[in-house]
């Protein structure tokens, strides 16, 4: 038993900065390169991708978030049809969970969409989440800008499928879509703090089921009750869809397209896009900072085993760290 | 201590930390059967890989289609249809008009000894026999993309 093999031609690396106007140009084999480089946090890559940055911020990036199994897949399939009109370029990031033992990953949403994708000239990237909490790859960010900048628009992101708090959905995309399945808990489930509550539209998916209706109702029940906190004066509608038959999918589209247009005329759109690029500058300084230590500085270690051994405390140890001592904290 | 980036560190491409090896799992034709693809694509994700599996019944076309989108540094397609040798052949093609010949093409499932010549020529990269542990086919795709280098 032998595995057969050919000789292998060494292949030729090409400079980032040289992608870059392909990437404007729309070239799909540049657009999926940089979004590799930027995921494998190549530092090569990082003028390339700031330069990017400033040609994008066009596009509208919606995002979908749900239960596993709830739908967002299928979900996002039907909506590649029912987007790509006219002139519209559609784009999908699609995350799936890392294995936290070997690092792997199975990314299996690219299975429900490849047709419709195919028919519709979309641009779909698989991603996996590499260790990053929240329901998001830390490049996805990233991958969006590079989608933007090409001239996609909408870019759609699938989220790993949920539990209950990972929000982080919210400070990546304009409009948010909270995608439930019917039959998964009562109404006490709907009034939770978390992802529920972040809803700018809610779709509750397979409404050939006969519970879905009363997941419908439990939702707009638990709107009905209003909020303290409401951040915006858009009301978020409650959807009935089923994407294999394509029933209710346009009212979504519709609704998604009312939804970016209440943001430009409210002028919600310039607080969220701040939003956003505040989340981005602090999640990078939070990385930044963890980079740093996490490459087993010497320092670290001294740190870590004071900390260990009880001589001294994790707040201390951070402190002593990052240079700064109680007295410049008061 | 500065928390910018390492002015030094951008000039070119110098050693990285090794990045995680993508594959395209695929399935080609009219060949229904994806147990083994299943299972070899969890093998390479124990493996540490990150592996997007195509689905059934896809064309040479839409799998090259596929692997640029992915940017994939490995196609891996099972078959066990008996139609290998017209299939790669059209596969490897299309990859080299698309000028993604530097994505690297494994083939496995039921392939007869007598056919190997016939697909290393159309431009296949290796050849997994069917009787290969997890071992082994981890280890290919490890050298070859070793032997390929970063792109």
């Amino acid at each position: 038993m032998f595995v057969r093999k050919k000789s292998i031609n060494p292949a030729s690396y090409r400079a980032s900065s040289d992608l870059v106007p392909l990437v404007l140009a729309g070239s799909r084999a540049a657009i999926a390169r940089m979004i590799s480089r930027a995921e494998g946090e190549y530092d090569e890559a990082a003028g390339a991708l700031a330069q990017l940055y400033r040609h994008a911020g066009r596009a509208h990036v919606v995002g979908i978030t749900g239960v596993p199994g709830g739908g967002k897949s299928t979900l996002i399939s039907a909506l590649i049809r029912a987007c790509s009109t006219g002139d519209n370029k559609v784009a999908i990031v699609a995350v799936d969970p890392s294995s936290p033992y070997s690092g792997g990953a199975i990314l299996g949403d690219r299975i429900r969409m490849s047709d419709s994708a195919e028919a519709s000239q979309a641009f779909v990237r698989s991603m996996a989440t590499r260790g990053h909490l929240g329901g998001l790859a830390r490049a996805t960010f990233q991958a969006v800008d590079i989608l933007d900048a090409a001239g996609y628009s909408p870019i759609f992101i699938e989220t790993v499928g949920v539990g209950q708090d990972e929000v982080e959905i919210m400070t990546a995309a304009h409009t948010v879509v909270v995608l439930s399945p019917p039959g998964l808990g009562d109404d006490i489930q709907a009034i939770k703090a978390g992802v529920m509550e972040i809803a700018d539209i809610h779709a509750v998916s397979k409404s050939d089921r006969p519970e879905a209706a009363a997941t419908a109702t439990a939702i707009r029940g638990m709107l009905a009750l209003g909020s303290e906190t409401q951040r915006s004066s858009w009301a978020p509608p409650v959807l009935t869809l089923s994407a294999p038959s394509g029933a209710g999918i346009d009212a979504l589209k519709q609704a998604i397209d009312s939804h970016l247009l209440h943001l430009m005329e409210s002028g919600e759109m310039v607080t969220r896009r701040r939003a956003i690029a505040r989340t981005r500058i602090l999640a990078t300084i939070n990385h930044l900072i963890r980079r740093r230590f996490d490459d087993g500085a010497e320092t670290m270690a001294t740190q870590l085993a004071a900390v260990t051994e009880r001589t001294s405390d994790p707040s201390t140890a951070a402190e002593w760290l990052l240079g700064l001592n109680r007295a410049d904290l008061a | 201590m500065t928390l910018g980036r390492d002015e030094d560190k951008m000039a070119g491409p110098e050693p990285q930390p090794t990045p995680s090896i993508r594959v395209l799992v695929a399935k080609l034709g009219l060949d229904g059967h994806d147990r083994g693809a299943k299972v070899v694509a969890r093998i390479l994700r124990d493996a540490g890989m990150e592996v997007i599996y195509s689905g059934l019944y896809k064309t040479p076309a839409q799998v090259v289609d596929a692997a640029i989108q992915e940017d994939v540094d490995v196609i891996g397609v099972s078959l066990l249809s008996g139609s290998h040798v017209p299939l790669f052949g059209a596969l490897c093609k299309s990859l080299r008009d698309q000028q993604a010949d530097h994505v690297l093409v494994v083939a496995g499932g039921v392939i007869p000894e007598h056919d190997y010549d016939a697909l290393i020529e159309s431009g296949v990269d290796a050849i997994i026999p069917q009787e290969a542990g997890s071992e082994l086919i981890i280890t290919a795709i490890r050298d070859l993309v070793a032997a390929r280098g970063r792109i």
